[in-house]
């Protein structure tokens, strides 16, 4: 058993000790995950960010473009003293813009277009159709649902009541998938503890 | 004071989508080269995050305020990490490689393990079957629960099938509609955003 083994247990233990109540064990171990968590962060992203695309081109290639990055980065840690709020405005009116010029084709080919052309095809043969058409009938209605520029009412309010219906059995199942894949990772918690640190389980 | 913040989101955003069309090399590289730069933005950013998150919990060390020894464990480990990470890699075989599988991998499983405990108190507390919507909700959550562990076939080997057809059918249904709401409404957000006509990410002049 190494003292790898031995500080995870205790770390462990420490996040469990929540369920009788909150505690100094606790506490500590959720100070220690911020600052480990953030302080990881920091480091990948001086490894395999800074160092590429800024310290190595500037340093070593004298790529002099690669201070416009640099000057923005620079201007967006300005935004830690309050006076330095509109220095940061640049940095952030430059990294929202991409994101939103990418998100325009980015979202029109994987969202949009993607799905409708999922939708728009000729029914499954035999039985399944059945379902294809049930699909086909959620998508409508779900889509009436979220369609407000009209009131729902008539023959829109029936088929956006349906789409809640669809909609809260995608809800429920998306209910039921997030607690089992918690419960898996419960599972492989106690696992690590009873088979890894105490030995009482036999190994895999 | 916001002109011209307005006018590098108009001009990025509308070169980085302009750019996506255009199939010549030189377009590319530019788009690439434009992405890089926001990945080095996005660094910063996150420094600045860390600033942040350092001079809260250096406040509550410097006030003796309740609870400050652990904003101390806090501090000690963000600088910790951070400096090790920077002068020995992050890489296979490094002690931040070794650190982040003996306290941070824990840890965030651990946090997440905990989550069905509180998802399951929350459900308890919150789920009553007084409508149909929500006893469809109810329902289905059960099934898919059930119908995915091992018990779920011992009590009807129907059950696995019942669950893949809620998944592949009445979800299907749902979140395709969802995914082309939410298409679309990125996308006119980030109309929005280019033409100026959101500006609430600038913040308060």
């Amino acid at each position: 058993m190494t003292l790898q083994t031995w500080i995870a247990a205790f770390l462990t233990l420490c996040v469990f000790s929540f369920l009788y109540k909150d505690n100094p064990f606790y506490r500590f171990a959720e100070h220690l995950f911020v600052g480990a968590a953030a302080g990881y962060l920091l480091a990948v992203q001086w490894q395999n960010v800074l160092i590429p695309n800024v310290w190595t081109p500037l340093l070593h290639d004298h790529k002099l473009v690669v201070l416009i990055p640099l000057a923005l980065g620079l201007m967006m840690l300005a935004r830690a003293w309050d006076k330095g709020a509109g220095i940061a405005r640049w940095s952030l009116a430059f990294y929202v813009g991409i994101y939103s010029g990418v998100a325009i084709p980015g979202y029109m080919q994987a969202q949009i277009f993607a799905q409708l052309a999922d939708a728009a095809k000729p029914f499954a043969p035999g039985w399944g159709a059945v379902n294809s058409a049930l699909v086909l009938v959620g998508l409508l209605t779900v889509l009436a649902y979220f369609f407000f520029s009209a009131p729902h009412k008539g023959v829109h309010g029936a088929g956006a009541r349906v789409g809640i219906y669809f909609l809260m059995v995608a809800f429920g199942a998306s209910f039921g998938y997030t607690v089992m894949a918690r419960v898996s990772l419960l599972i492989a918690r106690v696992q690590f503890l009873l088979r890894d640190w105490l030995h009482v389980l036999p190994g895999p | 004071m916001r002109r011209g913040p307005l006018l590098l989101t108009f001009l990025s955003g509308a070169a980085i989508a302009a750019l996506f069309f255009i199939p010549h090399y030189r377009a590319q590289a530019a788009n690439s080269m434009l992405l890089e730069w926001t990945l080095v933005v996005y660094a910063f950013a996150l420094i600045l995050g860390s600033i942040s998150l350092w001079n809260s919990h250096a406040r509550k060390v410097r006030n003796r305020a309740e609870g400050w020894g652990f904003s101390v464990v806090t501090l000690v480990s963000l600088l910790a990490i951070t400096a090790l990470g920077v002068w020995k890699g992050v890489g296979e075989g490094t002690p931040v490689d070794w650190i982040y599988n003996t306290v941070n991998s824990p840890l965030a499983s651990t946090m997440f393990a905990l989550l069905a405990f509180v998802i399951a108190s929350a459900a308890f507390r919150a789920f009553r079957a007084r409508s149909v919507e929500a006893t469809l909700l109810l329902v289905t959550a059960i099934v898919m629960m059930i119908g995915r562990v091992s018990i779920g076939e011992l009590i009807s080997h129907r059950l696995p099938g019942i669950t893949e057809w809620l998944l592949d059918v009445p979800n299907l249904a749902a979140k395709r509609a969802i995914a082309i709401g939410v298409g679309l409404g990125a996308v006119s957000t980030a109309l929005k955003i280019i033409l100026g006509i959101e500006r609430s990410y600038l913040g308060r002049s």
